[in-house]
């Protein structure tokens, strides 16, 4: 029986496959187009202007006070509404990297606010324009705060790509739930989709625990 | 367009959208009970010196930490009855939400004690407390008060996850949404009365959470809500 099970399951390693690469290809995308936006957004965020300031607050806080799965099929469903058609994939690529966006503005906004004013005034005092001031001094000093749990953002932003299987996106979970309607052994289905996932999280999980170590060391906290 | 965006409809269901709220509601505080029970026994192995008791915990709380909450819910959603358990789609849920939520609140109170001065813990001893006595009357007071914010943004996370539930049918929130966007194809109003209802949880809790931080005297909750 268990056997039998095997070798189906065996037999449906193209799909699961597939899933992977769709796990991997949805997560690789809206972690680039996520960061590059995040930045971004964070930038203007700690920027001057208040009115951009509290917008881009005011629209974290929505994406960040509802579920990813809400988000998901707004985008999905209502978007066709108001005449923009688009496909599951994009859908998923569009809630994902908004999602990551608002995470990482936040995270690189309290990089930007950790570096002391004092900074700013010395690269002011040395004739530093707005643009140098931001890339030769702020970012390269904020960056060192913000790697840690930007590292650990990746890691849940893989994790939440699994819910584009809502949508009917055959990822990792989704090859799980077609497998199962297969091979009725949940518990060997889905510990085999855990392995794939664990397989690419966890080296994360531990880059961020390293790096968070070694910022630590560098600021001469001590470990307990 | 939106232009025929129905709010009669909205008002219609509106104690289908109630009872998801309340579902949503105290499933939420099921699970944070539980999450809390998990986290107080992981974290409580996780600081033995013995490995025997180390190891599980930490690599159950890698396990979870490592692998989405849908995959686990499928897990046993799917892998329980596989086992001779047969049980409502509310129990698995919940238990999914308390197992996730459990290992990340581990952490969280572990990082609390581990806040706590070694020098403190020194004059306890110097003191002649015993361990129980250094615990409860030195580290876990202080502790207690720096993990409250946490706990709280915890707590957000776990009321936006419950939300996976309405995939194995369990009637919530976003169930309450989906029902109203395929009874009468109004995706628009049934996702945005869902996201609306979310958002007054979520300014909720948000509220309790810097109120806490007044109170304790610690910053508001981190980065990860």
């Amino acid at each position: 029986m268990i056997w039998q099970q095997f070798q189906s399951l065996i037999g449906s390693y193209p799909l699961a496959l597939r899933g992977l690469g769709m796990t991997v290809m949805l997560s690789l995308i809206s972690l680039v187009l996520g960061t590059l936006l995040g930045f971004g957004l964070g930038i203007l965020r700690t920027g001057g202007n208040q009115l951009i300031s509290r917008l881009i607050g005011a629209w974290v806080d929505l994406i960040r006070g509802t579920p990813f799965l809400v988000q998901i099929f707004l985008i999905f469903f209502i978007l066709p509404e108001i005449g923009i058609e688009l496909d599951a994939f994009t859908a998923g690529i569009i809630a994902l990297s908004n999602l990551a966006a608002c995470f990482i503005c936040e995270i690189v906004a309290a990089g930007i606010r950790a570096v002391p004013t004092g900074q700013v005034e010395a690269a002011l005092a040395s004739g530093l324009s707005r643009w140098q001031r931001m890339r030769r001094v702020v970012l390269p000093q904020a960056m060192r705060i913000s790697l840690p749990p930007l590292v650990g953002q990746y890691v849940l932003l893989i994790k939440d790509s699994s819910v584009v299987s809502a949508i009917g996106l055959t990822d990792l979970t989704q090859v799980g739930w077609l497998v199962v309607q297969r091979v009725p052994n949940g518990l060997l289905v889905f510990a085999i989709v855990g392995i794939g996932y664990f397989a690419v999280c966890y080296p994360l999980i531990l880059l961020a625990r390293r790096l968070e170590r070694r910022m630590g060391a560098a600021h001469g906290e001590v470990q307990l | 367009m939106l232009e025929n965006f129905s709010f009669r409809t909205i008002v219609e269901y509106l104690p289908l959208f109630g009872h998801g709220f309340l579902a949503t509601l105290w499933l939420s505080i099921v699970s944070f009970a539980g999450a809390l029970a998990v986290g107080i026994i992981l974290c409580a192995m996780n600081l033995q010196r013995s490995r025997l008791s180390q190891i599980p915990a930490k690599m159950y709380i890698d396990a979870i930490r490592a692998t989405p909450l849908l995959a686990q819910l499928y897990f046993l959603y799917f892998g329980l009855p596989r086992l001779g358990i047969v049980l409502p789609e509310l129990v698995v849920g919940i238990l999914a939400l308390s197992l996730n939520s459990g290992a990340y609140i581990a952490e969280i109170i572990r990082a609390g004690i581990l806040s706590i001065s070694r020098g403190q813990v020194e004059a306890g001893v110097a003191s002649g407390m015993t361990y129980t006595q250094r615990m409860r009357l030195v580290v876990l007071p202080q502790a207690f008060r720096v993990t409250i914010p946490p706990l709280l943004g915890q707590a957000i996370v776990l009321v936006k996850d419950s939300a996976l539930l309405s995939l194995i049918s369990v009637s919530e929130l976003t169930r309450a949404g989906q029902l109203l966007a395929s009874d009468r194809f109004m995706p628009a109003e049934g996702f945005i009365t869902t996201a609306a209802c979310y958002l007054l949880l979520y300014y909720g809790l948000k509220g309790l959470a810097a109120l806490s931080g007044r109170w304790l005297g610690v910053r508001p909750v981190g980065s990860r809500t």
